[in-house]
Formats: C-alpha cells, structure tokens, sequence
C-alpha cells in the first residue's frame, strides 16, 4: 500500500447566503496516495474544481479538513497556506495562466523565484524541465508564439519545476484536441508521475480515462463512486 | 524579493503600448508641472533682481514697502539716525526710481535707475566696460547688459541719451547676477546726480543700506530701526517679503498654482487611468501568482515597485525635457525668466510620488482582493 499523500474529511462548502445559497460540495471525504493519478470526474456544476481548490489551499472550506502529507492545511496562518502552495502543490490550470510578456523559461522559472532561488540559477534549472517536456529550443521564445499543445506543456514544466508531492491539472485537455490532450497525459504518466507524487485531475474529458490508476466521480457536489481499473468500487 | 521585482519590471516594460503611455502621462505631468513652478521661481528670482544685485546685508524701508520698485522715500535725518544705531558699521542710502530716457532716435525708453552712495558706491555692479570712478564725471551712468539692453539702442562707451532734459553719457557698461522682472533696462549712477536728474519727492532716500558690524547686531538694528518707525529687513527677509507678496497679493501665486495642479490632475488621470488598465489586464497574472504561491504582500511590492519605477523614469524624463526647453528657451529669448530650483525638483518628485502612491493604491486594492479560486475556476 503507498503512502496517503491527501486525506480530506467531510467537506463541505457553500457559496452565497439566504435564498442565494448553493451548496457546491457536500460532506466529501476520500484518500489520494502518491503513485497514485487520481481523476475527478463529473459533468459541469458538480464541485469538482471547488473540491481540488479546497484540497490545494486555494478555498476555505465551511467545514471539513484537509490533510495533505500529515499536516492539515486549513489549520495553518495565510502566509503558510501560501508557502503550501508554493512548496508542496503544482498547479496546471484550464487556461494555463501563462505570463505573455515573459519568455517561456520565465515563465517556467516563477515558483522558482517565487522561492526566492537566485535569477540564473531559476532560468537554469527551468532550462532542464523544458527539456523534459521537450520544448528546449522554445525556451526564449513568448508563449503567445506556442501552439496549445505546447503551452501546456510549459505549464506542466512550471508545475513540477520546484519538485512538488502533489500535481493538481484542472481540465488539461479542455483546449486541446483529443490526440494531444491523450499524448499530454500520456507524457504526464510516463515521465512526471512516480511513487513519491500524487497528481490530480479535474476532468469530464472521456478520452483520457485510461490513464487514471481511480476515477472518482462526482454530481451535485458529492462524490457518487469510485472506478478502479475499470471497476466500480462503491 | 530581487526575483519577484524582476518579473514585475519585465512585465511593466515588456508591455511596450501601456509603457510607453504610462511614461508619456508622467513626463507631460512633470514637464507642465516643472515649467510652470520654474516660471514661477524665475519670476520670483527677478523680482528680487535689485536686492540680490545690491548685496547689501540689510536694507532699511518704510514697512508699506512690498517690492522695490515701490520703494516709499524716507526723511535724511533717518540714515543719520540709523547710522548712529549701535552695531551699525556703516549705512549709506540709495535711490531706485524709474525714469524715461529719450534716445538718440528721439525714442522715449523707460528704464530703473539706481543711485548709489556718492562717497562708498556701495552695491555697485562689476564692470564689463569702462572703470567704475567713471561714474563721478559729469553726466556719468553705467548701463547693465542684461536681456533689456538692446532696448537703450545697445549702447556704447560714449552713448548719448536724455533723461528729463539733462544730458546723459553712457560710461560704463556692467553685469549683474539677476535681471529685473519688468523688462526695462537699467542704468547705475551716483544717488546726488539720480535724484537731481529725476523729479523726486520732498523725500528722496529709497532705501538705507546697512552693513553691521557682526551678525549678531543684526537684531538690535531691526529693532531700533523699528523704534525710528521704518523696518530693517535683511536681504533674506526682504527676498521673502516681495516673493510672499507676488505669491499671495498679487494673483500670480494662486493662478501658478492652479496650473500646477492641473498639470498634477492630468499627470494622475493619465497614469492612474493607464496604470488601473494595466493592472485589469495582468489580473488574472496576479490571480495565478497568488494561487502558485505569491503572498499577497509581494505581489503588493510587485505593483508598488511598477508604479514607482514608472513614476520616476517619467520624471526623469520630464525634468531632462523641461531642462532643455528651457535651456533652448533661454538661448533664443534672452528675457525668458524660468529657473529650476531644487525646490521645483523636490516639488515635481513629491507630486511623483503621490502620482505614484495613488496609481498603486488602485492597483493594490484589485490584486488584494483577487481570488486565486476564481483564477482556478477559469
């Protein structure tokens, strides 16, 4: 049995008050392990990007705790729920997020700099996981001069530049077609997944389910089963 | 901190429309505000063009007296008086008046005339032509090349001209550190011949000059001065009092300073406006910096570091922009008064940097209440 890399118990979170009041996730609870990609499932509305936010330290739950690696994060002061952030999640957003005005290894290098490690040391180190996501020779370029498929590769380098335990992608394929969506996950399970990182996607997108090691599935803000290896769980 | 700065400044100046228009907005701001006090500071600066000419260490006045060419004249028996006051060294007096001189063409010219101590020629001007004992032969006066000059015909040794029916002769010709405000020339010549040759009062000592014995008499004069019912202003006092009344008595002050709160309000609407729009477009930069791990206070020095170095390459620029108009205006047009002081540039930088305060306040206040979750819902 891995490691448990994110424990999340009985969350719950609501938006709006009164009549307004939506409840987006209601008494959640499951385990991710490292090794382990885990996929979170569900058609639009259902509270699935609401629930990797509460588990990533983006948005305070109403109730409920997360724990990531044996700390619970909803426990700490801003500042350390930031430096969570920065240290311990990786984070591959549906639109990418990348700096226009900056180069491509820029861009990689912000966690980077955003922990204070020197300037050229950041751009060399940023270099590397450009190679790994083989867009090397883009490093100078801006990410405006990127196809989509190759932004989102410069957004997984950034993401996994300052090594982080817990890689979260929210719909990764969204913007691409289906051969690159697949190959980008592809390449995430082949070379960025291992036994000491657990990486969560945020997905509705049918084509990519075969790389999942679990399928969570959720509607109306609760989690209604588990698939493992094509096989229901409960 | 040094890396977090950098992506700032790479994100400012890589942004090379909203660059440009943030520095168009602070140079314009800085350049109207700079040559609008300067105009203010070279008007003052001439205003006060006979005092610091003169150079004496205090000068003696009616206390009605506000500028000096409204000088109010006083009795004799007064520079006996002040003479005899104790820590006096010595005190002479001096005529300032204005005349009108009828040139050779036949052209009348009006033009200052000031009239120095026969015996001391206390204040005189350095010479540039002629020698200054000159001043004591018949008809003498020396004429000060300054931008007014050309107006007396640019005279000569030896020049010719009326002044009230007597004959004059131009035998010297001088500089002075300040030229007047009300471009007219101005003419040196003993105080016996200025008040024989212009029509004066039954009182005809402009001001008495004082040189004390030691700084510390300066005190006692002012008030044994005072008890003789005149006013003893050293020349710092007396440059404040005329810059004081040009500034609140005679609408100049209010009208300078209206503009230069425009030019303020246009600076800070256009770098405001331009800065907010910056901002709104890197937002969601902000937002994604936040939710990857930034603090909300470095993305604060972030926004405040964009908008000071905005602010200040403006205002270098607009003081470089202003320092040459001026120059270049200075060249062509000899009479043009505008001076930069460092108290335009300390007055320009503060403004700057309230430009700057406010801009980032606004910025702040949007990436303060980003959320990084509405980055993250896309």
């Amino acid at each position: 049995m891995a490691d448990l890399a994110i424990k999340a118990d009985e969350l719950v979170k609501w938006f709006g008050e009164g009549d307004a009041k939506t409840v987006a996730v209601k008494d959640v609870s499951f385990e991710a392990y490292f090794g382990e990609m885990l996929y979170i499932e569900g058609p639009s509305g259902s509270g699935k990007t609401t629930l990797l936010s509460m588990i990533s330290g983006i948005l305070r739950p109403n109730s409920g705790r997360v724990t990531v690696e044996g700390k619970e994060i909803w426990s700490l002061p801003a500042d350390q729920i930031a430096d969570f952030r920065l240290n311990t999640v990786g984070f591959v957003f549906q639109d990418y997020h990348l700096f226009p005005r900056l180069t491509t290894v820029e861009n990689v290098a912000i966690p980077l700099i955003l922990k204070k490690v020197d300037w050229n040391e950041s751009l060399r180190m940023s270099l590397q996981y450009l190679e790994v996501v083989g867009l090397k020779d883009r490093a100078q370029l801006t990410p405006t001069k990127l196809s989509g498929g190759e932004q989102q590769r410069v957004a997984i380098a950034r993401a996994i530049v300052s090594s982080p335990d817990i890689l979260i992608f929210d719909e990764p394929t969204a913007s691409l077609d289906g051969d690159t969506g697949r190959r980008i996950v592809d390449f995430v399970k082949k070379n960025i997944l291992n036994e000491k990182r657990c990486i969560l996607i945020v997905t509705h997108d049918s084509r990519i389910f075969e790389y999942a090691d679990r399928i969570m599935k959720m509607e109306d803000g609760k989690i209604t089963g588990v698939v493992k290896g094509g096989v229901r769980e409960e | 901190m040094r890396g977090t700065l950098r992506i700032a400044f790479k994100l400012l100046i890589n942004d090379k429309g909203k660059f440009a228009a943030l520095l168009v907005g602070i140079t314009f701001a800085v350049f109207l505000m700079v040559m609008m006090t300067s105009m203010f500071a070279g008007i003052l600066h001439r205003s006060t063009a006979t005092v610091i000419n003169i150079g004496a260490k205090i000068w003696v006045m009616d206390s009605a007296v506000n500028t000096v060419a409204s000088s109010i004249p006083m009795p004799d028996y007064i520079l006996d008086a002040v003479r005899s006051i104790d820590g006096v060294k010595y005190a002479v007096p001096l005529y300032s008046g204005a005349a009108l001189v009828k040139l050779q063409s036949g052209v009348y010219q009006a033009a200052t005339v000031i009239g120095l101590d026969d015996a001391s020629l206390f204040g005189r001007p350095a010479l540039i032509e002629g020698r200054i004992e000159d001043i004591y032969v018949e008809n003498a006066f020396i004429v000060v090349k300054d931008s007014e000059f050309p107006k007396l015909d640019n005279p000569q040794l030896g020049s010719e001209f009326e002044i009230n029916d007597h004959k004059a002769v131009i035998l010297g010709i001088a500089k002075v550190t300040s030229s007047g405000l009300f471009g007219i020339p101005t003419l040196y010549t003993t105080y016996k011949r200025a008040i024989q040759y212009i029509p004066s009062t039954r009182y005809t000592i402009s001001y008495i000059l004082i040189e004390p014995k030691s700084a510390d008499a300066v005190q006692n004069i002012k008030l044994q001065v005072k008890n003789l019912g005149y006013e003893a202003l050293t020349k710092d006092d007396f440059i404040h009092k005329i810059s004081m009344f040009y500034k609140y008595q005679t609408g100049l002050g209010i009208n300078v300073l209206l503009m230069t709160v425009i030019s303020f309000i246009v600076g800070l609407s256009i770098s405001g406006q331009t800065f907010y729009t910056f901002i709104l477009e890197n937002l969601e930069k902000f937002g994604a910096l936040k939710a990857i791990g930034a603090k909300g206070r470095e993305l604060v020095y972030m926004i405040m570091f964009q908008a000071t170095f905005t602010c200040l390459t403006g205002y270098g620029l607009g003081i470089g922009l202003s320092s040459l108009i001026i120059a270049f205006a200075k060249l062509r047009l000899p009479s043009y008064a505008a001076r930069i002081t460092y108290g335009n540039l300390a007055f320009a930088f503060v403004m700057v940097l309230i430009i700057a305060g406010i801009s980032s306040y606004i910025g702040i206040r949007k990436v303060i209440k980003i959320e990084p979750f509405d980055i993250f819902r896309g």
